[in-house]
């Protein structure tokens, strides 16, 4: 099967690279012959890498520990389904998946695209092929292989990262893979719109389901990497600023932006200058990402995907960004904006510093990421840049960016007057102010947490008057009853109420980010009977008395379990069970260090969050730490409504005609009126 | 009670009784409230037994004192960068991978230190001295490293005050062809919102 995968490969990079030159000259006027070929060409690859991902699984389920990837991922008693996302566990796995996702995404791309943009599918197709068969360069000649075979044949193989076996593991990595290879296709629409010069709104809609399908991928697959963090590492918390963490969030900032000012270009006719270079900025992004998670050139608790291919990387994002701006540089003449902004007060303009802020951050974030580098550079001392600064730096412009999130939504389009920002503030403003008053009256001093939640209570008023109005609204034009209002308010607009869903979820997960202001933990040592007491921070106090510590075997791991009775305020609420477990192998070897497994007590308010440390010179007196995390759950909520949200934004909806009429109409509307 | 030929007891009704009441005396002379953990073997460690296999639970570690919870040795440790490789500060990386050896190691010296009767700032300044600037978690304040904190700030104060100019520029520019003010409310002219009708009455529905 390794000779098949094998051949698989090769046979995806010459259709690859086929493609890429039949795609860019079949992209001119002239050429259909080739057009069709680049077309077919991506197909090609697509089915030659899924043959290539068919082989890596056979070897992967058959145990072929001859095969070098097979015998450093797995183990015969690696449960099944960790033996199936072994697949991108490691390196090369995950330049195989990356490759054969982006051809399938790129051969749907190409299948669903409606035919008034055929004109770009060639390059589009040339795009798509020129990436993956980078992708497929850098397994093929750096080193990168995953069929590489081994001299030998071991019993066993080393099994997988016990971190790595836990089910947020095996959803988060293709999510996040997902949500950085999807942002290739828009960023194909986009250079074949310039190197065509088609460069008017049409390409935004043919890419706005695909900007869409990025952003959601990549937020499920942030939140699935928060949720495996706090679940998996036990240090009680979902993000620690690590440079891998990083470079997840920057193009989800930089699409986030996006997201937002490709509605003034839609409305308007705005922003296209600026709507390009987003769409180019994600992109290298993306990129950008894999070299550091895959360069080592910064250090990054993400090291098990560390080797020399991360230079690959770089070469590659110097050459596309070279290329990219250079062909957008030349395209700046074409790219005028219809219509001028009326007032500093609008939509638009709350749009434009919407972007200053998510671009903003996205720079300091990068920034911060890069700063060791730069510091050696300069200073010939490689300093450490944590949580502390990125805190600094980020939390003010998070909590701008909250706001912004509730201003923008009660300015309007064009020219907002006086009397109008008054009516629309006026509840909002209430809200967030008696909100604070609130929590200064009951105790809260935390000047970012006081803050947050203020600027939450402001948005959710704005978001529910939104709601209410729209509901209103129909009520009185159509005689709706006011659920059936409501729903159809969502159904008829789901791009604009969808979105006030998400800004809910973002609201949620500011509120909940606060709270971690209040988290409160303690060390102990405990034997058998003995107690230690929390106080929570809603004045609750936890008696957490140690049991017992029992060991037993179970799948491919020997556990020690500590049994800890939790009382609230005397009263017995449950169990926790932290672990230390220790993986084998088939031969019962261990195979890694005894890792911790945290047992978590979530509670609507608060979490309690339990370590099994160690034992004492082995007896059952054990070493816990204890942490209550407040609001946590509200960080999974806040994602999942996040989630929801999306999808209702995405959700297909309306014939062709009306959303192509809606893309373009306030644009025509304007020019029309030039032209009367 | 006789032992019967086939080995099995024959019991009396008296010796039943006896033996009944013997067994519930028994129980009420023993009766105590239930203890999580019978009697440790252990001498001098309190309730604790052995562990099956000490292995499996990892290497073994010191109880934990009052200084490990002292919050301001744990605000110093959370400024000190733990040189394992985690990227994690001392505090956390101690309290989260038991297996890890460089942050307990750390984490002495910094207890050290302070019973030497040295301040936190001096703590980090020593570790400073004996590690380099890379051993904090966040760069110092000076020098270079201050554009580190500012260059973000002052970067997007200066692209907001540019794009308000640019903003300004735009409005002045659009303000003699501009269309009649809206009125009120509405966003929209009354012709644009007699044209919105129409192209909407021409949309499929």
């Amino acid at each position: 099967m390794t000779v098949l995968g094998n051949l698989a490969l090769w046979l995806a990079l010459l259709v690859g690279v086929w493609g890429a030159l039949a795609g860019f000259v079949g992209g001119r006027p002239g050429r259909p012959d080739l057009a069709h070929s680049a077309r077919r060409a991506v197909f090609a690859m697509c089915g030659a890498l899924l043959v290539a991902v068919f082989a890596l699984e056979w070897a992967l389920f058959q145990h072929d520990f001859n095969v070098e990837y097979v015998a450093a991922y797995t183990s015969r008693n690696l449960p099944i389904f960790y033996t199936w996302s072994a697949l991108y566990a490691g390196q090369k796995g995950s330049l195989l998946f990356w490759a054969t996702v982006l051809s399938v995404f790129g051969s749907l791309a190409l299948v669903l695209t409606p035919r008034r943009h055929a004109e770009l599918l060639p390059t589009v197709a040339g795009v798509v092929s020129l990436v993956a068969s980078f992708f497929i360069s850098v397994m093929l000649f750096g080193h990168a292989n995953p069929f590489q075979r081994l001299r030998y044949t071991p019993l066993d193989g080393s099994g997988l990262n016990p971190q790595l076996q836990n089910p947020g593991m095996v959803f988060h990595p293709p999510m996040l893979y997902l949500g950085y290879i999807s942002i290739t296709i828009p960023f194909a629409f986009a250079i074949a719109a310039l190197l065509s010069k088609r460069l008017d709104a049409d390409w935004l809609v043919a890419i706005r389901k695909w900007t869409l399908l990025s952003w959601l991928f990549l937020s499920i697959g942030i939140c699935l990497g928060m949720w495996w963090a706090y679940v998996e590492l036990g240090w009680g918390g979902y993000w620690a600023w690590d440079p891998v963490e990083n470079a997840s969030l920057l193009p989800w900032l930089t699409m986030t932006a996006f997201l937002h000012s490709v509605m003034v270009q839609e409305k308007r006719g705005m922003l296209k200058k600026w709507n390009l270079a987003l769409i180019i900025g994600s992109w290298l992004l993306s990129i950008f990402g894999t070299f550091i998670t895959r360069s080592g050139v910064i250090s990054s608790v993400h090291s098990f995907t560390q080797s020399s291919v991360g230079y690959f990387f770089l070469a590659f994002l110097l050459v596309a960004a070279a290329a990219s701006f250079t062909l957008y540089a030349t395209r700046l003449p074409l790219l005028t904006a219809e219509t001028r902004l009326e007032s500093m007060v609008s939509r638009e303009a709350s749009f434009l510093f919407n972007n200053l802020l998510f671009i903003g951050i996205a720079f300091s974030v990068l920034w911060g990421t890069l700063f060791p580098i730069l510091s050696e550079l300069v200073q010939g001392t490689k300093v450490t840049v944590g949580p502390p600064f990125f805190n600094q730096v980020n939390v003010p412009l998070g909590l701008a960016l909250l706001a912004l999130t509730g201003i923008g939504p009660l300015i309007a389009w064009r020219r907002a007057s006086l009397p109008n920002l008054r009516r629309q503030f006026a509840v909002p403003a209430t809200a967030g102010g008696f909100t604070l008053l609130v929590l200064l009256v009951g105790g809260m001093r935390d000047f970012y947490a006081l803050l947050a939640i203020a600027l939450g209570g402001f948005v959710t008023a704005t978001i529910v008057q939104e709601f209410a109005r729209g509901t209103r609204a129909r009520h009185r034009q159509y005689g709706e009853a006011y659920a059936l209002a409501l729903a159809r308010l969502l159904a008829r607009n789901r791009r604009r109420y969808g979105g006030y869903i998400v800004h809910t979820g973002m609201v949620i997960l500011f509120v909940a980010f606060a709270g971690m202001a209040f988290k409160t933990e303690t060390e102990a040592t405990l034997r058998p009977g003995e107690s230690v007491s929390l106080r929570s921070p809603y004045g609750h106090t936890y008696t957490l008395t140690h049991l017992g510590i029992s060991q037993y075997d179970a799948l491919n791991r020997q556990i020690t379990a500590a049994t800890v009775e939790v009382r609230r305020n005397g009263k017995p609420i449950g169990f926790l069970t932290p672990e230390k477990r220790q993986h084998v192998d088939g031969l019962g070897r261990p195979t890694f260090q005894p890792s911790t497994e945290p047992a978590i007590m979530s509670m609507l308010r608060e979490d309690l969050y339990g370590v099994l440390g160690g034992t004492v010179a082995g007896t059952e007196q054990a070493v816990f730490r204890f942490t209550i995390n407040p609001l946590v759950w509200w960080v999974w909520y806040g994602g999942m409504i996040v989630a929801v949200g999306g999808l209702i934004v995405m959700w297909p909806g309306g014939s062709p005609a009306a959303r192509r009429a809606q893309a373009g109409y306030a644009v025509r509307l304007v020019g029309e009126e030039g032209k009367a | 009670m006789t032992r019967r030929q086939d080995a099995t007891l024959q019991v009396s009704r008296r010796d039943f009784l006896t033996l009944g009441a013997g067994s519930l005396l028994g129980v009420v002379a023993s009766w105590r409230p239930v203890t999580l953990q019978s009697p440790d073997s252990l001498p001098g460690t309190g309730p604790s037994g052995r562990l099956w296999d000490p292995a499996r639970a990892g290497r073994s570690l010191p109880p934990v004192t009052a200084a490990d919870n002292d919050a301001a040795i744990q605000v110093i440790e959370k400024q000190i960068h733990c040189t394992c490789g985690c990227n994690l500060d001392v505090y956390t990386c101690r309290t989260t991978d038991f297996s890890c050896t460089v942050s307990p190691a750390m984490h002495q010296r910094v207890l050290t230190l302070a019973q030497q009767g040295r301040s936190g700032q001096q703590i980090i300044d020593q570790f400073v001295r004996e590690n380099g600037i890379a051993i904090l978690m966040a760069p110092p304040k000076r020098g270079f490293n201050l554009a580190g904190y500012f260059v973000p700030s002052v970067a997007i104060v200066v692209a907001g005050v540019a794009l308000t100019l640019v903003l300004r520029r735009w409005v002045r520019a659009a303000q003699p062809g501009a269309v009649a003010a809206p009125r009120g409310d509405a966003d929209a002219t009354p012709e644009e919102l007699a044209r919105l009708r129409r192209e909407l009455e021409r949309l499929p529905s």
